[in-house]
């Protein structure tokens, strides 16, 4: 039907032979050309690796923890391929095949500002602060998709404790590895990096707030922000910082990068609420991967019980 | 012949991308938010025919191969086409065909407003695409009417840039070729008024077809 008949040729547009002559080359030439572009892509897509192998570690000894959900975990390999990881690329698919090469040893975490002794650890000797726990928590991104990940880790008090505050920290800050050499979204300002983040202590100390390196019973693959990152299920999932290389204790409220880019759409606290809209699109509904429907999402993402009584009194419009 | 020959060609060419869908759907391979992909990816593709479509008259202004006008048509059906697709998308995977939160979105999101504004547009030129509506129009009144589709292609380039979080390099490469494509009819338009004022012989104007 789009098919124009021979017979809609217009007098008009006939042309003479020579030009005709060059019409055709040029106009086979595109053809090929459009074939050969058409088959490159399809052929890098058949041979490009779709998620680059690592070597996962086992992790032992892991208990099972009273927090976590019994909803279906979402399975391994989208969890692992769809990362929202801007130090690496702001496509989703990209992170699992440019992380491979993320040296994550040897690896330090310096523990910085208001403490009683500025040290830092090793992230082995980190791990070995309390016993690893299975944590399957449901993970909300701020554009509206969901997952049920088993992280593998512990509150991140455990290394609070260790750290000793001074009584006058009133906030936790995260600072994450900026490597443009390993790291090649670094070389692009799509942001301010180094990506850093930030708590208030009692959110940090909530026992929720987990300290991860782990999932699936596993380390964590480079692309889900190894060796070290947090997870906080009961807010968006930007507030969980990747790789970190510092966390600070200060009397401020720290600064948090997507809170610097655009401070109208992404607040200091970002916790998940469906009665709070990002400014551009609606937070009432969330698409969980792997499910058709959409589903309601929850206030505080389903953690109300544990983490509502820290924004009592709060107008959590304001402090979105 | 050959034009016909190569307007079969380039209708297949304009299916790649959504046998290209079809074809990693049925393998499992639209990743780990397939809805997300297939609303990505017809929303390239329209983007992507509509500046075509707007290259077809520069480019053969540019290289005398006025043949080339003889694939416009098609290719902003094809771009009618996918942004339909995209529309659908989220119509139905989206919104689940929920009327009221669909226009509670158009009233209230800007970058879904504009999109939507950019679709409704191309509705017109894509009915009025045949040879009797260009007969029953008039060239000139048709020609009028299509060039909708300059605004249809700026509410398209609006809607990624504003919906993008942070990363605009994508869609401001789009906003550059469209600028481009714009800016060439613009200078060609202040060239031929400046030769009326100049009261030179006038270049014969072809209706209809422009």
């Amino acid at each position: 039907m789009l098919i124009k008949k021979s017979s809609d040729i217009k007098s008009s547009e006939i042309t003479p032979k020579n030009a005709l002559l060059n019409r055709r080359t040029f106009l086979a030439g595109t053809a090929v050309a459009s074939a050969a572009v058409a088959t490159g892509l399809a052929w890098r897509e058949l041979a490009a690796p779709s998620i680059v192998a690592q070597a996962n570690t086992k992790i032992d000894g892991i208990q099972k923890s009273k927090f976590s959900t019994s909803e279906a975990i979402t399975p391994f390999k989208d969890v692992s391929s769809y990362n929202n990881y801007y130090e690496f690329s702001t496509e989703k698919e990209e992170p699992s095949k440019l992380a491979g090469n993320l040296k994550t040893r040897p690896w330090t975490v310096a523990i910085d500002g208001l403490v009683k002794k500025k040290q830092t650890f090793d992230v082995d000797a980190i791990m070995k602060m309390a016993t690893p726990e299975e944590r399957i928590y449901r993970h909300r991104c701020v554009e509206g998709w969901s997952i049920v990940v088993p992280w593998v880790g512990f509150s991140l008090s455990e290394l609070i404790k260790r750290a000793d505050p001074l009584p006058k920290a009133k906030y936790v800050e995260f600072t994450t590895l900026e490597d443009p050499k390993q790291m090649p979204g670094l070389r692009v300002p799509v942001l301010k990096w180094p990506y850093l983040e930030g708590l208030r202590m009692d959110e940090a100390m909530n026992p929720l707030a987990l300290l991860c390196f782990g999932m699936y019973g596993e380390a964590l693959p480079n692309q889900n922000g190894a060796p070290l990152r947090m997870v906080l299920p009961w807010k968006y999932g930007f507030k969980s910082a990747k790789a970190i290389v510092k966390i600070s204790f200060t009397e401020q409220q720290p600064v948090n990068t997507w809170n610097l880019s655009a401070p109208s759409e992404y607040g200091f606290y970002s916790n998940v609420n469906p009665t709070v809209d990002h400014p551009r699109w609606s937070q009432k509904t969330e698409r969980r991967l792997g499910e058709f429907r959409k589903r309601d999402t929850l206030m505080f993402n389903g953690y109300g019980d544990q983490v509502a009584s820290m924004y009592s009194g709060m107008d959590l419009r304001k402090n979105f | 012949m050959a034009i016909r020959w190569l307007k079969v060609v380039l209708f297949l060419g304009c299916l790649v991308p959504v046998a290209r869908l079809g074809w990693r759907a049925y393998t499992n391979a639209l990743g780990a938010n397939p809805i997300e992909f297939i609303t990505h990816s017809t929303g390239d593709w329209t983007l992507i025919l509509l500046l075509t479509t707007l290259t077809i008259t520069p480019l053969r202004k540019l290289t005398g191969l006025s043949a080339l006008i003889r694939f416009r048509k098609m290719l902003g059906l094809f771009a009618f086409f996918y942004a339909t697709l995209h529309f659908t998308t989220y119509i139905w995977l989206d919104k689940f065909f929920n009327l009221h939160e669909m226009l509670a979105d158009v009233l209230k999101r800007r970058f879904i407003t504009v999109g939507f504004l950019g679709l409704v547009l191309l509705i017109p030129l894509a009915v009025t695409s045949t040879a009797g509506w260009i007969r029953r129009l008039g060239g000139k009144r048709w020609q009028q009417l299509h060039r909708l589709i300059y605004v249809s292609a700026l509410a398209g380039v609006v809607h990624y840039i504003w919906l993008v979080k942070a990363d605009l390099r994508k869609p401001l490469q789009y906003a550059a070729v469209l600028a481009l494509l714009l800016g060439y009819r613009i200078v060609a338009w202040l060239k031929g008024a400046s030769r009326k004022v100049a009261s030179a012989p006038a270049a014969p104007v072809r209706v209809g077809q422009e």
